[in-house]
């Protein structure tokens, strides 16, 4: 047997079972083994969960990508009115079992219009992802470097935007964004709904990312590169955003279901997209009147924007988990 | 009283004013014309000017802004004369849709939305709770695996999709509960009781699957920590190293962020409420943004934040009581 | 009869690459009232030895071999007859005293409550005299007072001082120090070790003292056992260790102590004490 696995073991078991701190550092080592994009996709692509939700998010994202080539293979657009798939005697009841699923609307029809509904959730498919996606991508790039800022200078840089951060997050968000929206013309709701759900979401990662950034800052690297001349913004961009990409892609993936379900919400509460663009949140709530007679029409919207949500869930805890193995935390 | 509770206070209104500000702002440059609402058909252009001038829209905003502020504290007077309409303390101004005092309107719904909260609560700790522990005692375990699936499971799912399986599941198909109707305690105890188990049962699942991923993760840092295993070396028995040393240091934490989830809660009963047919604020704020009723939904916006920042406060003071080192530092 | 015997003591843990050994057939013998150290660097597995003389190795770990206290084995114990070992016939004192006590309750009630758990019957005033009397005896000034008082309210050196008398309010056969003055200024350490071995001579207790540093146990122990990797390498008497090292590991770590002929080992030894602040036990 070699001593240093002995060794590292020993000390791991020490440091986790009972936070040993004289042997934590040789904890840490042993833990940074696997660092790496790499490794975490080694770690990632044996996990069944994280694939089957990286598998649907994929599935979703190509279909919002060619929804228009899906809608022409089954033959009806989101807008169409299809009168004789319903019943006018039962009050627009869809004609045939399961909402009116078949060869003719595959995932069934709307009541009282008739309008295909796998057409629509196609293409309510690009509003979900395209918002949250947008949302995610603002509120990385808001979070990431307003916490940057923050933690790198300090001073007063930090105490102005640590207030904005704090005075935000004591915000009751959700009623403010379905009052500001309400309030707001009803025209590009789509940009509207990214800028509001970013303006209240990056103070959760900038909060992260500046106390990262506040230690990585002490820390015999930086002080290196500080030495040797290197400029704020080079020392922030080449040696402590690189030390950030873990945690940001971690917290990027954990934010977007909060996102998804956030568009969906308030689409479903009448202030997100308007009609009749399709969106999953505006499916579902149209379904609130119908859902005793015909439950295949809250069942086919609500599945879907479950499993989006499920899938980035179980993905972002997943690589979270990794990540956190990684650098023995 | 203690500085630190004046300060917190001093920011508590910081906040509440510019949520204030904020709301005002926007319905101020954005929204359409309020009088024109109104007015309603029937409309000539004097009798616009005439509501304008009642509703003191024809004022620059920041003294319509200033106006508002000190109606919420002092009460206000709309008009003069003989239409003039006295609005006391806490005058939040009238809804455009129903002229009622919208300070009457919330006063009216608050009594169900706690209900819907209170209860709610109830439900989510005792599950959270109980969830992690259990999680956290038998780690590992299929128990432990299964909890946590439940848990992404539950905390994935749209609380109005859930709503409306409920009501199809357990109303429509299996009977087990009957169709909502409107009761009161007194006449139908049971049927009231029953009427909230539906949206107990949405409003919380959300917060219960976050709970046992909390108490599960903060039980399994603490039994980690070296007090316990001074605590053990001590040869306490078993249990008391996990009531003492172990549960009190794990659970605290979650007494801040249960503030602050309460306090917030309004923004999840806006849907729960909504689907639910309730009649409560949140469903009332719902109903108000489908007409634009601009003075419920800022009545609402405010009671929000003034909520989040009372819990805040209240978290302030209860940790002085539970944490010691807060308590001798502050 | 020997206080402490120890007889191929070996701890497990399970891998992905097969079971490894944290400590490997480990002996140790103790005499009454006699003082033991035991010396390595980090990871070569000497707190994992304290920690399993006492039964407190990680729940994932396998432990073999004997230990016996008195002549009685406690490999294979029930955990309810080690609870009762546990505190009472042997006590610990580990490294970090800020973290090794629990923020939420006074030093008191942790004094009260090690002694209750081993003492049925007591009542809360007993307790509390016990308490005050176990500071006391650590020389914490105004004892009374003091008792009430939380884990942070101590500086380090006081933190130290409380949890020797948390160890010392049940009088145990046997103290196991594990590394208790590493995380202490070099004033501070003097200090401790100068407590622990007056209590040895009042009470009689013996001593187990873990350390990476030589140092510290040619000042109160007469024998000392060095472990690398989980296994003895080296035992013997304090002065044999220090003038004939037979292990070049030994002679390694004899080499990292400070000596007034060793030009970097006099920067080590002075450097730190520097930045030393006395420690007057006043609250922090």
């Amino acid at each position: 047997m070699t001593s240093s696995p002995t060794d590292l073991t020993a000390a791991r078991a020490v440091g986790s079972g009972t936070g040993d701190t004289a042997e934590a550092p040789a904890a840490s080592a042993a833990g940074a083994l696997p660092a790496g994009a790499g490794g975490t996709w080694q770690a990632l692509r044996h996990d069944v969960g994280a694939m089957l939700g990286l598998g649907y998010i994929v599935l979703v994202t190509l279909v919002a990508i060619f929804a228009p080539v899906l809608t022409s293979i089954s033959g009806w657009t989101p807008y169409e009115f299809d009168q004789t798939a319903i019943d006018p005697d039962l009050g627009g009841m869809p004609i045939g079992p399961w909402g009116g699923m078949g060869a003719e609307h595959w995932f069934g029809v709307e009541p009282g219009s008739g309008r295909d509904i796998f057409a629509r959730i196609v293409y309510g498919a690009r509003v979900s992802m395209s918002i949250a996606l947008s949302a995610t991508l603002l509120t990385t790039v808001l979070g990431v470097s307003l916490g940057l800022l923050a933690g790198y200078f300090g001073g007063r840089v930090d105490v102005v935007i640590s207030r904005v951060m704090d005075f935000l997050m004591a915000f009751p968000a959700l009623i403010f964004m379905i009052a500001v929206l309400s309030a707001l013309p009803a025209s590009n709701r789509s940009a509207l709904l990214v800028v509001v759900i970013s303006a209240f979401g990056w103070p959760y990662l900038a909060r992260i990312v500046r106390g990262q950034t506040m230690s990585l800052a002490q820390r015999e690297f930086v002080e290196a590169a500080r030495a040797a001349g290197a400029s704020g913004t080079r020392i922030v961009f080449r040696e402590i955003l690189p030390n950030l990409r873990s945690t940001i892609i971690v917290m990027s993936t954990l934010a977007v279901p909060g996102y998804i379900g956030t568009e969906a919400g308030l689409s479903f509460l009448g202030v997100g997209v308007v009609p009749p663009a399709p969106s999953w949140g505006q499916m579902i709530a149209a379904s609130v009147k119908w859902y005793a007679v015909d439950p295949a029409y809250f069942v086919v919207p609500g599945v879907c924007l479950f499993l989006l949500v499920l899938s980035f869930t179980v993905l972002g805890d997943r690589l979270r988990a990794v990540v956190d193995a990684q650098e023995g935390r | 009283m203690p500085r630190f509770l004046l300060t917190r206070i001093m920011s508590g209104l910081m906040v509440l004013l510019l949520v204030c500000l904020f709301t005002y702002l926007v319905f101020f440059a954005l929204s359409p014309d309020p009088a024109v609402q109104i007015c309603g058909k029937s409309c000539t252009p004097e009798l616009i000017d005439q509501i304008r001038g009642n509703l003191g829209l024809d004022q620059p905003f920041w003294t319509q802004f200033f106006l508002f502020v000190v109606g919420i504290f002092a009460g206000r007077t709309y008009g003069d004369g003989a239409g003039a309409v006295d609005c006391a303390a806490p005058c939040l101004g009238y809804s455009f849709q129903s002229s009622q005092a919208v300070w009457d309107m919330i006063v009216q719904r608050l009594p169900v939305s706690a209900t819907v909260a209170v209860g709610a609560a109830v439900l989510w700790l005792l599950a959270g709770l109980a969830g992690g522990l259990l999680s956290a005692v038998k780690e590992g375990s299929f128990l432990d695996r299964f909890t946590t699936g439940l848990t992404l499971t539950s905390m994935s799912i749209p609380n109005y999709v859930l709503a409306l399986v409920l009501q199809y599941v357990l109303v429509v198909q299996l009977q087990w509960l009957p169709f909502p109707q409107a009761v009161a305690f007194a006449d139908d105890p049971v049927q009231w009781f029953l009427n909230f188990v539906m949206p107990w049962m949405v409003l919380a699942i959300g917060y219960a699957a976050a709970y046992t991923r909390l108490t599960r993760a903060n039980v399994l840092d603490v039994l980690r920590e070296n007090y316990v295993r001074t605590a053990a070396a001590k040869g306490l028995p078993q249990s008391l190293v996990w009531r003492r040393h172990a549960l009190r240091p794990a659970l605290t934490p979650i007494v801040t962020i249960f503030g602050m989830d309460f306090a917030g809660l309004l923004g999840g009963a806006l849907i729960t409420e909504t689907v639910f047919g309730i009649n409560g604020v949140g469903k009332m704020a719902a109903d108000s943004i489908a007409r634009n009723d601009q003075p419920v939904i800022m009545g609402v916006t405010l009671l929000a934040g003034f909520l989040v920042v009372v819990g805040n406060l209240v978290v302030d003071v209860v940790y002085t009581a539970i944490d010691p080192r807060v308590r001798v530092n502050a | 009869m020997m206080l402490l015997e120890v007889r191929d003591l070996t701890v497990t843990f399970p891998t992905p690459r097969g079971p490894l050994d944290a400590v490997r057939s480990l002996d140790l013998d103790l005499e009454p009232g006699g003082a033991l150290g035991i010396v390595g660097e980090s990871g070569s597995g000497k707190s994992m030895t304290s920690l399993a003389i006492m039964g407190l190795q990680p729940r994932a770990a396998r432990r073999t071999g004997s230990v016996r206290l008195q002549g009685r084995e406690l490999v294979g114990m029930s955990e309810a007859d080690l609870r009762r070992v546990r505190g009472d016939r042997v006590a610990m004192v580990f490294q970090d005293p800020l973290s090794s006590l629990n923020p939420y309750y006074t030093v008191g009630l942790q004094i009260e409550e090690a002694y209750c758990a081993h003492r049925p019957g007591v009542t809360r005033r007993e307790a509390r005299k016990v308490a005050i009397a176990a500071l006391e005896r650590v020389r914490i000034r105004d004892a009374a007072r003091r008792v009430n008082h939380y884990p942070h309210q101590f500086s380090g050196g006081m933190r130290q001082r409380v949890m020797i008398a948390m160890a010392l309010s049940t009088e145990p056969e046997l103290l196991i120090a594990d590394e208790p003055t590493t995380a202490l200024d070099v004033t501070v350490q003097a200090q401790i070790l100068d407590l622990l071995q007056e209590i040895r001579r009042e009470t009689g207790t013996g001593l187990v003292l873990i350390t990476h540093d030589l140092a510290v146990v040619s000042e109160i122990t007469d024998h000392i056992v060095v472990m690398k990797d989980g296994v003895c390498v080296e035992r013997g008497a304090v002065e044999q260790i220090f003038t004939r090292p037979r292990h070049p590991y030994t002679q390694a770590l004899l080499d990292a102590v400070p000596r007034i002929d060793d030009e970097i080992g006099e920067l080590r030894a002075v450097a730190p004490g520097l930045a030393v602040a006395p420690d007057n036990g006043g609250p922090v």
